[in-house]
């Protein structure tokens, strides 16, 4: 639910959107009915009305009508400013919450994520797990997630959580979000990606510390490997998929989804090799990993 | 066929049997109609032997008014298509729910909404705005037609073919199912390998470009061909706008004809332009397709500003209030639509700043628009409403175009757009923009000039039918997916899991059934009005009392729209001839010159189509057959010296004369 939100940054963006739309009310509301009033009055067969047939400029009137669309939009536009900077997926959470700083011992978990033709995969580093359409993560704990794809453009979404970003291919987008309260959110892309796409649904789980580490257990007790053949086999088409746990995941994988390098003799290592996206992603820890821009 | 495979790959390419969708019992069942509709059509044509009289008056005619016509044909009659698939995507909406998964597999319903988007925006909104300001144009600035009149049947024509290849693309293979804008990787041929997308790149690329050459036939128009007196400050507000649209067009659409050929070379020749390997990205086609894109809904909406500020002016009986600020608005509209492009993907990655940056160049061009929804409303006040169609249409699209606008400068505040965007609230502003903006003003403009182009008015009790459907359909279409957006609902869905939705869904399908016959009622208003033209005769040729040039000469104009160009002294030129007890030159007429009717535009758009076709289905044969003919008829009519003819002065005196009769009858 996107006006009744459970993480700080769509709060923030759902009170944005309130804002925003009360600002525009106060010109909105009187065009409209100012349209109503004059079509009303001044129909032709209301002969009390004035009829002034060669009336057509006031100077006054023209500065009035051009300067006050300008200053709700000078007004909208400092807010856009901003709010833009402040909620920038890309940028350290500050905050958790209204009021309530990040703590300065907290590292934010790390979650790689990938969409896939038609399901979505979460790579933990920290943990060493994969999950297939089911994330989890603790209450009040910030996230980082990388993005990308493996074959086409999805945007990776949980209206609960904040706002999305595009999922795509090569390339790897970031967001930086909190989820404050338990319970269990719906995600899914919002970019249309194909036949499966309908389907490209999951599960995001806000949990306490202890259910956290208690998921992260259960992926580790009843998952498989996710070994490079595991994935290619696993980024096959498919749809409607059930969520399903990886209890480890071969290292450097999401590097190598990311600059299309499975197989290390494939055309892409070579060609990836030079680019700015691949120079800067080295390394799989992810964490000290600076946000990379598509650009 | 089997017995020579080799032959049958060179003339039919990959086009075999199994390409026909017989699978489909629905795309059947549509043909089998489709094609029982048209030999009726053609039958009928054929009984009542009306092919000649077609082509010698219509098809090869070169006559801007017969133009636009056709163009407004066209763009109905494919208004019918794309909502035919609208009406089908709301059905399935609204059935999709608990575990169902409609009646529509996803590889149709896919297609609907691709189809659906292309055709109302290129195949609805562009033939019917080219075809208002083809017809329009030239009678407001007194001019005798257009600057190039073979090019503008040739324009028209290059339409057509595209249009006949989306709709070809239903029986033939299958369309593009990648959205409306066909994104890569999507559109790449690793993902989307079928001929879908083909057709969606020689559709466009052939219809594109008859929108160009009709966009630069359009601007040599309005700056070469205005009547003496008319400058740039009294030409109505129309052609202004019309004038802000082709500029638009000229530099617009060869970003669009540049970004489809790189991908038609990225699906033909294995270039990398937008793909994911050896450097290609796909943003960069997301960038390009959008700097077209965006100033393409300005293309769409300022030639219909333009028609509500005439439709405004002529129905309060009042001059249009700040018409300088109006021509002012509507230029800076068209400078600033090429500097916000971005706002349709910040959720791709870009900064803050550069989010910022185009957010509010966006808003700011709600500043403009502003004020031109004031100069309206202040055109009313002290004013005489009368509230006919075209009025009634115009006062329906201020309140709901504020709304829409409302919603547009929220979505573009960045950090709102990345909850609200690719959702259901997207998808109701755009729909509230162009229903409500483009197609309410393309009614009141049709509703408006028919009597000038007929003769006759549309019959007003089925006009009224037709416009509370509409807008109370609209609203019950697109008010529920406001909600569902804010509700966290995202586009292209074809089936949903939460059952607390299906309400809205079917709230909104109800809404495109009232649509549905809204859109009924205009076709039983067309037969009423043909029927009754007698009684809805327009003899003054200014039924509306009209302000403009296009109301001095008679409904429907003679082939040379004026038998002495006017002279112009003010805008509102025709408002102020009447005001100066202005007499109608009954005598010393001379010769007038025009253009002669030609078929080469036709046949141009004919081979047009099957080169499409050809590339579509690698037919390289018929392709490069057909192509080296294009050149070939294309060169030939270079060598046509036959071109124009003077029509005689007595010829004209006749026809003035009989007008003379006609208005001494009905005085």
């Amino acid at each position: 639910m996107l006006m009744s939100p459970s993480g700080d940054l769509a709060v923030q963006q759902r009170n944005l959107i309130i804002t925003s739309t009360v600002l525009m009310l106060l010109i909105i509301v009187p065009v409209i009915a100012l349209t109503l009033l004059f079509a009303w009055h001044f129909r032709a067969s209301n002969k009390k009305a004035t009829y002034d047939p060669d009336w057509d400029h006031s100077t006054i009137l023209e500065l009035l009508i051009w300067s006050a669309p300008l200053l709700i939009i000078i007004a909208l536009g400092a807010i856009t400013w901003v709010s833009t900077h402040k909620l920038d997926p890309y940028r350290p959470l500050d905050r958790i919450a209204a009021g309530r700083p990040v703590p300065t011992e907290a590292r934010p978990l790390t979650v790689n994520v990938v969409a896939l033709d038609w399901k979505w995969l979460f790579i933990y580093p920290e943990q060493g797990i994969a999950t297939v359409n089911e994330l989890a993560a603790p209450v009040d704990r910030p996230i980082s997630f990388n993005i990308t794809a493996s074959t086409v453009m999805n945007s990776f979404f949980i209206p609960a959580l904040a706002g999305q970003i595009y999922a795509m291919p090569g390339m790897q987008t970031t967001l930086q979000a909190v989820i404050n309260r338990p319970g269990e959110f719906e995600g899914f892309s919002a970019n249309y990606s194909g036949r499966g796409f309908s389907g490209m649904h999951f599960t995001f789980h806000g949990m306490s510390e202890d259910g956290f580490a208690q998921w992260v257990q259960k992926a580790k007790a009843s998952g498989g490997d996710l070994s490079r053949d595991a994935y290619v086999k696993l980024a096959e088409p498919s749809e409607n998929e059930p969520p399903r746990y990886y209890a480890t995941v071969a290292p450097g994988l999401y590097q190598a989804i990311l600059t299309h390098c499975l197989q290390p003799d494939s055309p892409s290592c070579m060609s990836r090799m030079h680019t700015k996206n691949g120079g800067e992603a080295t390394g799989m820890a992810g964490m000290s990993m600076p946000p990379t821009t598509p650009h | 066929m089997s017995a020579h495979p080799d032959l049958a790959k060179l003339i039919f390419g990959r086009l075999t049997l199994d390409s026909l969708p017989l699978h489909e019992p629905i795309v059947v069942i549509t043909f089998i109609g489709v094609a029982i509709g048209a030999l009726a059509v053609l039958g009928a044509i054929t009984y009542f032997k009306l092919w000649g009289y077609l082509w010698r008056e219509w098809f090869t005619s070169i006559d801007h008014k017969k133009i636009g016509i056709m163009y407004m044909v066209l763009g109905f009659v494919m208004l019918l298509r794309g909502f035919a698939d609208a009406i089908m995507m709301r059905a399935q909406q609204a059935v999709a729910f608990n575990g169902s998964t409609g009646y529509l597999p996803p590889e149709h319903y896919d297609q609907i909404f691709t189809a659906h988007g292309v055709i109302m925006i290129f195949f609805v909104a562009m033939p019917m705005v080219t075809g208002l300001m083809n017809f329009v144009m030239p009678l407001q600035i007194g001019a005798r037609d257009v600057a190039f009149p073979f090019l503008n049947n040739f324009s028209f024509w290059m339409t057509v073919a595209g249009a006949m290849l989306v709709m070809a693309s239903l029986f033939i293979g299958e369309f593009a199912r990648t959205g409306w804008l066909a994104y890569p990787p999507l559109s790449d041929i690793a993902s989307s390998p079928d001929a879908g997308v083909d057709y969606y790149i020689w559709a466009l690329q052939i219809a594109g470009v008859g929108t160009l050459l009709s966009g630069i036939n359009l601007l040599v128009t309005i700056v070469k061909m205005r009547a003496p007196g008319m400058t740039m400050m009294k030409m109505p507000v129309f052609t202004w706008t019309a004038l802000c649209t082709n500029v638009l067009i000229v530099a617009a659409f060869p970003v669009l004809t540049a970004v489809l050929a790189m991908l038609a070379l990225d699906r033909y020749v294995g270039t990398n332009f937008f793909t994911t390997e050896l450097g290609g990205n796909a943003m960069m086609y997301v960038n390009l397709i959008w700097i077209w894109g965006h100033p393409e809904v300005y293309i769409l909406v300022l030639p219909v500003f333009g028609i509500y500020s005439e439709v405004t002016a002529t129905f309060s009986r009042k001059p249009l209030f700040g018409y300088a600020s109006m021509v002012y608005a509507t230029v800076v509209i068209t400078v600033l639509s090429y500097l916000v492009w971005l706002h349709h993907f910040f959720t791709m990655g870009s900064g803050a700043s550069v989010n910022s940056f185009f957010g509010i160049t966006t808003m700011i061009i709600s500043i403009p628009t502003g004020a031109k929804i004031f100069n309206w409303l202040f055109t009313m006040y002290r004013g005489r409403v009368v509230f006919d169609l075209p009025m009634m249409w115009t006062v329906a699209f201020m309140i709901t175009f504020v709304i829409g606008g409302m919603t547009g400068v929220l979505l573009a505040v960045p950090p709102a757009d990345f909850s609200l965007h690719n959702s259901l609230f997207l998808i109701a502003h755009f729909h509230n923009v162009i229903i409500g903006g483009v197609l309410f003003g393309l009614f009141a403009g049709i509703y408006y000039w028919f009597p000038k182009a007929f003769g006759f008015r549309l019959d007003p009790f089925w006009g009224k039918c037709a416009f509370w459907f509409w807008v109370t359909g609209f609203y019950f279409a697109f008010m529920p997916l406001y909600v569902l957006g804010l509700m966290g609902v995202t586009r292209r869905l074809n089936h949903f899991s939460d059952p607390s939705l299906q309400i809205w869904f079917q709230i909104a399908a109800f809404g495109a059934f009232l649509i549905l016959l809204g859109i009924i009622s205009m076709l039983i208003q067309i037969g009423v009005s043909i029927l009754r033209r007698e009684q809805l005769r327009d003899v003054t040729g200014d039924p509306w009392d009209g302000r403009t040039l296009e109301w001095s000469t008679s409904s429907p104009p003679p082939p040379y729209n004026f038998a002495f160009t006017p002279r112009v002294h003010d805008h509102d030129a025709w408002w102020m001839m009447k005001k100066h007890q202005y007499q109608r030159p009954i005598g010393g007429f001379l010769p007038i010159h025009m253009p002669l009717n030609t078929s080469t535009g036709i046949i141009l758009g004919g081979l047009s189509f099957v080169f499409g076709f050809a590339m579509i289905w690698y037919m390289w044969l018929v392709a490069a057959l057909s192509f080296a003919a294009l050149l070939i008829v294309a060169i030939a009519h270079t060598f046509n010296y036959h071109r124009d003819y003077y029509l005689p002065a007595e010829e004209v005196s006749r026809v003035e004369a009989l007008r003379t009769e006609l208005l001494a009858r009905h005085v």
